[in-house]
This record gives structure tokens, sequence and C-alpha cells, in this order.
């Protein structure tokens, strides 16, 4: 009896830090969001809350802005998955080759994932504005010196996806390293023997082997731009804006940006709030969507 | 044969050396566009600079610049990303011993609730967070914005659930015999986890650490809540936010704090490369 006793004692002083910090600053304002999204909450202290049901919910899925950002956030991160991956997993084939100096590109493509969002929005902000056009007009190519990537919102968005993959790409070429050093030699080599090309053996033997990586991969990535917000807030601010539905919308106002502008820029707290729990289902639905298929997959193969 | 062999080495290494140059290309940019004059860095910004004597005068600049407030900032993200991922690793270290080991329906349950905050977008709750954390101070007396211990128990919250998740996978597979073994030499529970456990546990401890250090040292969206922009404690990427937002087109001066906000952390992971790149490589496959 004495030593259950003392073993609970042990249980709980042991989770109880960890437990206290993630209940208070994760599942209790949790709760309290999906609480506020159903009122009028305004952040304002002492003000009296009251509720509106689905009001909120409600004027979301009619805003014409919505409805854009919601459009864009897929679409960007669509083209950053593909861009994100076909990148990391051409790096991780280069360096995991006989090739002179590879740890030292390993870490040089590995480098830029250091740089915070923010300050990496910064640089291509001005790589964008300025060294591009002044390489055009060095080359004597117009079409180079004139184009103003970030004024165009069609132009804008691959902008974004650039830099994002400058800085995540050398990150997820690390989880395809790892795999691919996972990949039997003597698997490849005997292949070779029979005769087998490159692509054949990309295909049935290194593919299937790194099939477990590219569910994290996928999974990372997706996430990951589904929540962008710090090198869009550096690099375009939402911007330039575009016309969708009659409206004018910022073309790169993404989901994670909506939020933050709905809120604190509009000053609508509690429609900010409702839109994240929105985010929140979808980025729930669409990730385990992702690692449910991708494990299929896996074990199909 | 081997001819071919050669010549599809040499297309490899070409390849690679031209994606190297190509992913180096920024910081290039940012490097010699730091040692420019306002006037300088509009007209020629892919040129080399006319004197690198520049670079020590924009240094200064910044160094002493109210708003940044290098010094300050430098030293209010080391004390913030260290404490950090002390407490982040300990506590979740511990909380993941005792859910492992003590195999009850509430291990279980504690268990997933972790899990479930990996699922949790920050966007969901920052809203809330900053309205909890003012409730707490107008009912206890307790300031959490604006100040290190808010922020770090804030860290430590959003940090737990995925160190709580690899370090419940890793404990998972010591075999017990080896704390039993301990218990019976006389150790307590707290001596097993902190002589036994946690050496073992070294490895994961370094992966979460890599994981965890470039997250909150170069995190904004977070520190910009709870800390607020321009206020006394601030991160660099604040000090850069609020910086870069005054002087929208001084592109000297801001290419110069960028270059200093990034020299820690670039500097930093070539001193601790290996342990990096191995932590890296070996973390992510669990």
């Amino acid at each position: 009896m004495k030593k259950e006793t003392k073993d609970k004692v042990v249980f709980a002083a042991f989770l109880a830090p960890a437990l206290f910090a993630f209940v208070m600053v994760v599942i209790i304002p949790f709760f309290m969001g999906l609480y506020y999204s159903m009122t009028d909450w305004t952040a304002v202290v002492g003000r009296q809350v009251n509720w509106v049901g689905l009001r909120n919910y409600q004027n979301m899925f009619n805003n014409v802005a919505f409805q854009y950002s919601f459009f864009r956030t897929f679409l960007f991160s669509f083209l950053s998955v593909i861009s994100i991956n076909l990148i990391a997993l051409m790096f991780a084939f280069l360096v995991t080759r006989e090739i002179r100096l590879r740890n030292l590109y390993r870490a040089g493509f590995f480098i830029p994932n250091l740089i915070g969002g923010l300050v990496l929005g910064y640089i291509w902000q001005f790589i964008f504005k300025e060294v591009v056009p002044a390489i055009g007009g060095r080359l004597g190519i117009s079409l180079i010196e004139n184009l103003l990537l970030l004024s165009d919102p069609n132009l804008t968005m691959f902008g974004l996806v650039m830099a994002f993959t400058w800085q995540y790409a050398g990150y997820i070429m690390m989880i395809y390293v790892a795999a691919l050093l996972n990949v039997p030699q003597e698997l490849l080599e005997a292949s070779e023997i029979d005769g087998a090309n490159f692509w054949q053996k990309f295909r049935n033997i290194t593919v299937p082997m790194i099939a477990q990586a590219f569910t994290i991969t996928s999974f990372l990535t997706l996430v990951n731009s589904f929540k962008q917000y710090d090198i869009i807030v550096a690099l375009t601010a939402g911007g330039p804006t575009a016309i969708f539905r009659g409206q004018v919308v910022d073309s790169t106002e993404l989901l994670a940006v909506h939020i933050y502008n709905v809120a604190f820029k509009y000053n609508r707290m509690a429609e900010g709030q409702a839109r994240a729990i929105v985010f929140f289902l979808m980025l729930s639905v669409v990730s385990i969507g992702q690692v449910y298929f991708n494990k299929k997959k896996e074990i199909e193969m | 044969m081997i001819k071919k062999k050669v010549l599809i080495k040499i297309v490899l290494q070409v390849i690679t050396i031209a994606f190297f140059l190509f992913t180096m290309f920024p910081f290039f940019v940012v490097v010699i566009n730091s040692a420019k004059s306002s006037l300088e860095i509009v007209t020629a910004p892919i040129d080399f600079p006319d004197q690198w004597s520049q670079l020590w005068f924009n240094i200064r600049t910044i160094w002493t610049s109210d708003s940044i407030r290098y010094a300050s900032s430098v030293y209010s993200s080391v004390i913030i990303t260290t404490l950090s991922l002390i407490t982040i690793s300990v506590f979740s270290a511990m909380a993941a011993w005792v859910l492992v080991r003590r195999k009850t329906g509430m291990s279980t349950f504690i268990f997933l609730l972790f899990i479930s905050g990996l699922i949790i977008p920050f966007q969901v709750v920052m809203f809330p967070l900053v309205a909890f954390f003012r409730i707490i101070f107008e009912t206890t007396g307790i300031r959490m914005l604006r100040e290190y211990h808010g922020i770090i128990f804030a860290y430590i919250g959003f940090g737990a659930p995925l160190a709580v998740f690899m370090f419940h996978g890793f404990i998972k597979s010591i075999p017990v015999e080896l704390e039993e073994a301990a218990l019976l030499d006389g150790c307590s529970k707290p001596q097993i986890f902190f002589h036994v456990i946690m050496p073992i546990l070294k490895p994961i401890f370094v992966t979460i650490s890599i994981l965890n250090a470039i997250w909150i040292w170069n995190d904004f969206l977070l520190p910009s809540l709870i800390l607020g922009i321009g206020q006394d404690v601030q991160t660099i990427p604040l000090a850069i936010a609020g910086f870069a937002g005054s002087f929208v087109k001084q592109w000297d001066l801001i290419m110069t704090a960028v270059l200093m906000a990034a020299a820690p952390i670039i500097v930093g992971f070539i001193i601790a490369q290996k342990h990096i790149i191995k932590g890296m490589v070996s973390g992510s496959i669990k």
C-alpha cells in the first residue's frame, strides 16, 4: 500500500510540470476558443460576452475574402508540397552519391532552414524587388529586368513558393537522406548486375524503400505550408491586391494571415476565432487523410 | 563503360555545385549588400561594395539603433531559447517516463491528450491564450504577458506534445530490467530517472533540442503576441520586424540587420555541425 502511494506521488510529480503547462496554454485556450467562436467576443477586458450561436460561421462562409483565401491556401500548399519534395529528393540523391565534398553540400542545403521565416521574407523581398531586375538589366533581358514578381497577383504566389522551398527543402532532404542511407546497397548492386537501368532501380527498389519517409515528408510539408505565416508577412504582407467575384482581395493573404487580419486589423476577434476553428478542422482532415492514404500505399508497396 | 561512369560522376558533381551556388546566392546577396550605403544599394544591388569599411559603419548603426537594441535582443533570445530548450526536454522526458512505466487507463488518456496537441495549430489557440494570460493576471496578479517566464511557460506547453511523443517512443524500447536492478540496489525512483534513464535518452535530447532551438530562436507569431513588438523584452525576430516595419526602404540597414540576426545561429550551426546533422538524420527515422 505504502509503495503504491509513493508510486502515485512520483507519477503525479513527474507528470505535473509538462502536463500543467500543456493544459494551460493549449487545452484550456482551445476550449475557450471554441466557446468564443460562438459569441460576440471582442477581447476587451470587462465587456460582457454574448452568445450568438453559429452566426460567426455563417458570416465566414458568405465572406468572399475567406473563400478566396481558402482556395489560395490550397493552391499554395499544393505547389509547395510538390516543389519542396522534388527539390529535397534531388538534393538527397546528390548528397548520397560518391561526390567530392558531399558533407559541405549537405550542410549548405540545410543552412537556409536555420533562417527564420521573417528574416528570410525580407531577404527574398529584396531579391525580387532589387536583385532580379538588376540581373535582368545586366544580362540585357528586358523581360527579367521588368519582372516585378511581387506586384503581379498571379506571380507573387510563385515567389512565396520559391522562398519557402529555399527554406524548407534542406530540412526535408535530411529525412530523405536518412531513408536513402537505409536502402541496402546489395539490392541495388544485384539489380545492376541483372541489367536494371537507373529508372528501373529507382522505381522498383528506392521508391518502395523510402515510402515511409515519404509519408513523413509529405505530412510535414503539407502541414507547414498550410500554416505558413512568417514568410508571407515579411515577403508580401498579403499583397498585391486582386479582384475576386467583384471584390478587392489580397492575393497572398493565406488562411493563417487572414485569421490574424480579421481579428486584429478589422477588430473582429470572434469571427477570427471562428475561422481559426475551421482552419483547425480543415488541417486535421487534410493531414490525417494524407497520412491514412500514404500508409495504405506504403503497405501495398 | 568506365568512361560512362566517370562522365556521370562529373555531371552529378556539376549539378550539385550549381544547386549549392544557387542555395548560397541569397546569403551572398545579404553579405555584399550589408556593406553598402543607402544609395549604392539601389543603384548596384549585384555588385561588390565600393568600400567594405561601410560594413562596420552599418553594423555600428544597427548596434546602436534604439528600435533594434541588438545586444539586449540577442540576450533575450538566448535566455528564452536556452531556458525553453532545457525545460521542454527535462519536463517532457519526466512525463514520458512515468507515462510509459505506469500502465493505467489514466496514462493512456494523458498520452493521447498530449498527442492531440500535435494537430492543434497555434492559430486556433492564440487569441484565447492571450486573453487567458490576461485573466490569470487579473485573478492572481501573476503577470504572464511581456515577461520571460510567460513566454517560456508557453513554449513548454507548445513544445511538450512532440517531445513527449518522441521520448515516449524511445523509452518504450528501454528494458525495465535495468530499472529493476537499480531499484534493488536501493535507488529511489527519481534517482533512477536522473541517473539511469536520462543518460540513455541523450541522443533524443540532442534531436529535440536542435528542432526546438531552430523553432524558438526564429519564432515570430508567438512572441509577437506574448511579448509584443517594441516592448522591453524583445527577441531578434521581433526586433527585425519592428525595424523593417519602420524603415521600409532602408535596404542597406535592413540587410545588415538581417546579417546580424542570422549570424549567431549560423555560427552555432557551423561549430556543432557534426552533431546537428547526425541528430537530424537519426531523429527523423524513429
